[in-house]
């Protein structure tokens, strides 16, 4: 028992984690639905009435109300993890990306799961806290419309689906995340 | 019952994403930089093996609990909407150290953050909402 506690306590590693991403893939397809985790946003905007504002939330938002169970089983899925399944929230990060970060004025990065000097209540009131917050929430949830899915949708359900669209879409995705990266953060961040 | 059970596969999901750390704003920007293999490894042995899996069930015609073929609507055509949207969200993805999945896992570590990204997540969509037809598809 010890060990197994020892095995599910500690960090997944990436061969157990990738495969289970796929097997819940399978459990929504033997559902009738698909993985797909950005489209909530319009849901959640169509229920909020922007159809008043635009004809995309026009839609019939009970046809995707499913998917609101699966992102309410994701948030209690985050807080028995964090609460009950990992008592050491230490991320071992390589050396290089933590003495980078050090440059940015992150101490002691993987010390904690998120980095308090971006998400403590004193960070994310400073300018440069909410710039990232709000400017990075602003980009995913325009990006992922536009693109029509999200890191779910495209690079795992779209992908395994050999669907080209989706290819484009990840080169997308990771285009902009190293121009964020290596431009602009260390603008930001100095 | 079919709302209980996906409520369950979110919350194998939401345990999943984070105990693979690819919720962790470390993790995101680690690997930007090439620095560790993890999220390679995750992405891509979830991207094989997701494949093997929809090839299998092509091949074998396996059904959903409905009895109905699995659902495979590929995506629409195109390349500008893919190319320029996905660019916006990976710029997005890369600064705030979460996509949309992550964003609900972390609400439930108890993050009041991550909340201001979710409310501008919702602000972005709106905006796509409303500026769709002027932008290229």
């Amino acid at each position: 028992m010890d060990l197994l506690w020892e095995y599910i306590s500690g960090p997944w590693p990436w061969y157990i984690c990738g495969p289970l991403i796929t097997f819940v893939m399978f459990l929504l397809l033997y559902e009738g639905k698909n993985l797909g985790v950005s489209s909530n946003f319009a849901t959640l905007c169509a229920i909020g009435g922007a159809g008043k504002f635009a004809d995309f939330f026009r839609f019939d938002w009970k046809a995707y109300r499913w998917n609101l169970f699966v992102v309410l089983g994701m948030i209690i899925g985050g807080v028995i993890a964090s609460q009950f399944l990992t008592p050491d929230k230490s991320i071992d990060l390589n050396e290089n990306t933590v003495r980078l970060l050090e440059r940015f004025g992150f101490n002691n990065a993987g010390s904690g799961y998120l980095p308090v000097e971006l998400f403590s209540l004193e960070a994310m009131l400073t300018w440069k806290g909410g710039i990232m917050l709000a400017g990075g929430g602003l980009l995913i949830g325009f990006g992922a419309r536009y693109a029509g899915g999200c890191t779910s949708g495209h690079a795992i359900s779209g992908l395994s689906n050999l669907q080209l669209p989706s290819l484009i879409a990840v080169i997308g995705f990771f285009a902009g995340g190293l121009f964020m990266v290596h431009v602009i953060l260390p603008l930001l961040l100095n | 019952m079919r709302y209980l059970r996906l409520t369950i596969i979110g919350t194998i999901f939401g345990i999943v994403l984070y105990k693979s750390q690819a919720v962790s704003w470390y993790r995101i920007f680690e690997m930007f930089h090439f620095d560790s293999f993890h999220m390679y490894g995750i992405i891509g042995s979830a991207v094989v093996t997701g494949a093997i899996l929809v090839a299998w069930i092509k091949r074998l015609d396996v059904r959903a609990r409905n009895s109905q073929p699995m659902d495979f609507t590929p995506k629409e055509k195109g390349i500008a909407r893919y190319l320029i949207g996905g660019t916006i969200f990976g710029l997005g993805w890369a600064l705030s150290g979460s996509c949309p999945g992550p964003v609900f896992v972390l609400i439930g570590t108890g993050s009041l953050a991550i909340v201001v990204v979710l409310i501008f997540a919702l602000i972005g969509t709106l905006l796509y909402g409303l500026f769709k037809d002027k932008l290229p598809h």
